[in-house]
């Protein structure tokens, strides 16, 4: 390995800065795309190097919640990867049927679509009176979006056209109310989704579920930190449940691949074994 | 330079035709891994990589989070995701915001992995109508990496190819078959 240049000495001190201070660890994040963002919020607070940024993130809180909007992805869409969903109402949900009630974790939920798509899932297969879906991220704002349930009516025809494609028995549109400006989610499927804070990176299992699906949160950490994850997502699991990941993640390059078997391959949906 | 450790290829419109003038120069026993980022413009993933692999020798496969680099395979970058190398040599994926329009994004790939291999690095910028490349592709220079744009009056759109010739000068600038051969003599050093 070559020597740290001064920016990553920097980075470094602004991570343990982070840690200290706010109790946020990004220090097993994945580093190359940690570099960029960082380098973007850079640009975005006008300040010339990470140690100036450092200095305003430890005095000032409100630049630090500014900053998890830097070093968090917030993109999701609902229905994304329609494949998926169509697996899980398929293939994983004939398997939930068979229990009197059952937990799903959407970890990683960002601003929410992933949750709410499951709990139309659920509701259509005539499941969601059984189940509590938790729904859990790091980003307040992320969350507080979450919650709320509300996008914009531009993003629907996208939204539509994943649901027709993951099976959807319906039209989307009977799942939400449409202003002018917005669509709003039914408020029926909201009884059944609980936000709430949790990190992969820092937290630990809360509760048992049967099924969780964490998609394109890992890519996002480096491997020790992955292991970390994974191990916390295995350990939530109650046996024969199952974990599904973002259609390019794999449990391959991990630790945890033994204590898992493949259950619908090309979309990443294993079973613990 | 000596033996290259990693070659990154990216391209645009064009590109695909590009590379099966350069690919084929290449034998299954390439002593360095390649990862590719190209534009396309819809979304049929593994199509690139089951394309690719039929006009080459090299193994293809499409980039898997935290996969580690081997020699003799070509990486392609999935669609919506920014391909990353990370100081480990090995791929990283991302979400994030597109760059100059794309994700993929060359400009994402050759700067991470200008980071990675420093000067064990070649970086190759083909055809393309964007400007996407060559800010990663003069950083790949300046981390004393050797860099090759491909000769503009050979590409289908030249905006790519310009936008690097216009920010520096590249160590060579030549035609897809050439990029080829050039890539296969590195190969062939000790
Ligand atoms: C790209 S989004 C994924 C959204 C959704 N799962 C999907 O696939 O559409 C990644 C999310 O992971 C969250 N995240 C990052 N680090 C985390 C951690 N340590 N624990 C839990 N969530 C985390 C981010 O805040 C962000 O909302």
């Amino acid at each position: 390995m070559s020597e740290p240049t001064p920016e990553d000495v920097e980075l470094n001190v602004l991570l343990d800065a982070i840690y200290q201070r706010y109790h946020y660890d990004f220090r097993k994040y994945s580093e190359a795309s940690l570099r960029r963002r960082v380098a973007t919020a850079l640009l975005h607070f006008r300040v010339a190097s990470i140690s100036r940024l450092q200095e305003k993130v430890l005095h000032e809180p409100r630049a630090f919640t500014e900053l998890l909007g830097f070093l968090t992805v917030q993109v999701s869409d609902m229905f994304r990867d329609p494949t998926y969903f169509k697996s899980l109402r398929e293939q994983v949900l004939p398997y939930l049927r068979t229990y009197p009630t059952f937990k799903v974790w959407v970890a990683g939920c960002s601003t929410g679509e992933e949750a709410w798509s499951m709990a139309i899932l659920l509701a259509e297969e005539g499941l969601l009176d059984r189940s509590l879906i938790y729904a859990t991220d790091i980003n307040p704002e992320a969350l507080r979006t979450a919650e709320e349930g509300v996008y914009a009516l531009e993003r629907f025809a996208l939204f539509s056209a994943n649901y027709q494609a993951s099976g959807g028995k319906r039209s989307l549109s009977s799942w939400y109310h449409a202003s002018s400006r917005a669509g709003l989610l039914d408020r029926s499927l909201k009884k059944h989704i609980l936000f709430s804070d949790h990190s992969l990176a820092t937290d630990s299992v809360f509760a048992e579920v049967e099924l969780a699906s964490c998609r394109n949160v890992l890519i996002y950490f480096d491997k020790d930190l992955q292991n970390r994850a994974v191990g916390l997502l295995r350990d939530s699991l109650r046996r024969k449940g199952f974990l599904g990941l973002g259609s390019k993640e794999s449990l391959r390059f991990t630790a945890h691949s033994a204590t898992f078997a493949d259950f619908v391959p090309q979309d990443r949906i294993y079973q613990r074994l | 330079m000596t033996r290259p450790e990693a070659i990154v290829i990216g391209g645009s419109a064009g590109a695909l035709e590009a590379l099966t003038a350069i690919l084929p120069a290449l034998p299954a026993t390439y002593p360095a891994p390649i990862a590719l980022v190209l534009h396309v413009l819809s979304g049929k993933p593994s199509l690139l990589a089951d394309l690719l692999a039929q006009r080459c020798a090299l193994k293809v496969c499409e980039a898997m989070d935290k996969q580690p680099l081997e020699k003799g395979t070509l990486y392609v970058a999935p669609p919506d995701y920014h391909l990353l190398i990370e100081r480990d040599r090995c791929c990283a994926l991302s979400v994030d915001t597109p760059v100059h329009f794309s994700r993929p994004s060359i400009d994402v790939l050759f700067e991470s992995a200008a980071e990675a291999y420093r000067a064990g690095l070649v970086g190759v910028l083909l055809t393309g109508g964007n400007e996407d490349g060559a800010r990663g592709l003069e950083r790949i220079g300046a981390r004393g990496g050797a860099t090759v744009v491909q000769d503009p009056s050979t590409a289908m759109v030249p905006y790519m190819p310009e936008s690097a010739l216009k920010r520096f000068t590249p160590t060579t600038v030549l035609a897809p078959a050439d990029i080829g051969i050039y890539l296969a003599q590195l190969g062939g050093r000790p």
